[in-house]
């Protein structure tokens, strides 16, 4: 005769003991604490569970007990009610498992005792589908994308450099992105900062920057400094972030970003651009060499011309940003080798990349042992003044 | 004759080119040339007091002379002496 589903229940029952929410509470701390099973589907599991569960769906138990539980073990299934869980534990018992017990009233009596839970750090479904690109890169894997989703990103500058580092990292669901601009958009911007819309000439370049990911991106959380870094407030402005982006357009600004990179241990993703030129460098704080190992000193301003005076091809802007895009996330990811200890120059007319070694200087100002690391006057110092002066003091 | 990279910077100095072929078998003498036959790169690369000024880094292929024999490091026939001055360019189009 055929069985109802209160017969199954009831000859299950009468097979696997059932352990209440108080008493496992207890065991779980004790010794020889049972190991907890939760049969539940991913969707439940990821809403929140048991400390020291282990996933194991349903459908899957009986495939799959065997790589996480011994016969002799105790074990302890639960899902959400109690049912799923001794109707599972009949058939572990039938393959041998003879101390499986189900817990009464399963995770849902457990969460209303007031018991801990584990809620896990997981992709939702939407970010699952967001970023399968990713996901599928076994470099990357669902865990990488959880790294970048927790990791923040602060850009100096949302301009040529800044358009397109913030606009992949925002792709790329870097959840937190600190962009520091104190420009507005010019329509003279728009040939190559692509961040940046025609309606929005006008705006603060960290506000039009900041709609843009939006758009492309909710998970990720914008946060605009609509100033210009200086050595008064650069130490707090990079305070939280894993990672700096130099998309900075003056050398005071750079020297600046140096220093405070070593002196909050925060790795720079450095790139400049001049017409056809880009450099691109990462500089890890007293693991490779600092900028100033590579450049002790700036040009005069009178041998150091802009981009606003000398030009810049867009698209190069597109390239070095993205290299710096690209070298942020695997900073971020821990994969990978990155320019750290190189100089990589582009040559976007001859369309070639020449790597540079680049080391660190026993003597650096920056990063050597004798360095006297402190904020200086950058424009003046980058003007050339006091810069004799110093160097017969050294 | 090794071959001089000539920086964004500095190629108005040399008429435009990208490259050149320079005599010399150190940096030194390369340098050398290379002012002799353009005199204007010599003002853009070497200070009043006749130095190459600290933010120009010249590479011999892909090393930093200043961690081999300075200007008196050896540049072969088939090598490339790079000049790379510091670079600022990044975000906005002025200050
Ligand atoms: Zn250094």
């Amino acid at each position: 005769m055929a069985q109802t589903y209160q017969d199954l229940l009831t000859a299950a029952r009468a097979e696997v003991p059932e352990v209440q929410v108080a008493e496992l509470a207890e065991r779980i701390g004790g010794v020889g604490a049972p190991l907890v099973v939760d049969v539940r589907e991913q969707s439940e599991w990821d809403e929140g569970h048991l400390p020291g569960a282990v996933h194991v769906p349903r459908g899957f138990l009986e495939s799959r007990i065997a790589g996480v539980a011994t016969p002799d073990q105790p074990v302890v299934l639960v899902c959400a009610g109690g049912f799923r869980s001794l109707l599972a534990g009949r058939n572990l018992r039938e393959m041998g498992y003879d101390h499986v017990e189900s817990l009464a009233g399963g995770y849902t009596r457990w969460k209303q005792a007031g018991h801990e839970v584990v809620v896990p750090h997981t992709l939702t479904p939407e970010q699952r589908s967001r970023y399968s690109r990713h996901t599928l890169i076994p470099e990357v894997g669902e865990e990488g994308q959880l790294k970048l989703l927790g990791a923040k990103v602060l850009l100096i500058g949302a301009g040529g450099l800044g358009s397109p580092s913030a606009y992949y990292l925002a792709a790329a669901g870097v959840g937190t992105l600190g962009l520091v601009d104190d420009d507005v958009v010019d329509a003279s911007n728009l040939q190559r900062q692509i961040i940046h819309t025609t309606d929005r000439v006008g705006m603060l370049k960290a506000e039009s920057a900041k709609i843009a990911i939006e758009a492309l991106n909710p998970d990720v959380t914008v946060n605009v400094h609509a100033t210009r870094i200086n050595r008064d407030n650069a130490l707090e402005l990079i305070s939280g972030y894993d990672v700096i982006v130099d998309g900075a357009d003056n050398f005071p600004t750079r020297y600046l970003l140096a220093d405070a990179s070593l002196m909050s241990r925060t790795p720079l993703v450095h790139a400049s651009i001049l017409r056809f030129e880009g450099h691109a460098s990462v500089f890890l704080p007293y693991e490779g060499p600092c900028y100033r190992c590579v450049f002790p000193e700036p040009p005069p301003p009178d041998l150091a011309p802009s981009c606003g005076e000398a030009g810049v091809l867009g698209v190069l802007c597109g390239v070095m940003g993205n290299i710096q895009a690209n070298e942020a996330l695997k900073l971020i990811l821990g994969i990978g080798e990155t320019l750290s200890g190189r100089l990589l120059v582009y040559d976007a007319l001859g369309m070639s990349f020449t790597e540079l070694k680049v080391r660190r200087d026993p003597n650096c100002p920056g990063c050597g042992p004798d360095a006297h690391l402190e904020f200086r006057d950058y424009d003046a110092w980058c003007a050339g003044i006091g810069r004799h002066l110093e160097a017969v003091r050294v | 004759m090794s071959t001089v990279r000539v920086p964004p910077v500095l190629r108005a100095a040399v008429g435009g080119v990208r490259e050149l072929s320079v005599p010399g078998s150190t940096v030194a003498e390369v340098l050398a040339a290379l002012y002799a036959a353009h005199p204007e790169v010599r003002a853009q690369l070497v200070s009043e007091s006749g130095e190459l000024h600290r933010f120009v880094n010249i590479y011999v292929n892909d090393e930093d002379v200043r961690l081999h024999e300075w200007l008196e490091t050896p540049v072969g026939d088939t090598d490339t002496l790079l000049i790379l001055p510091a670079m600022a360019g990044g975000a906005t189009a002025s200050r």
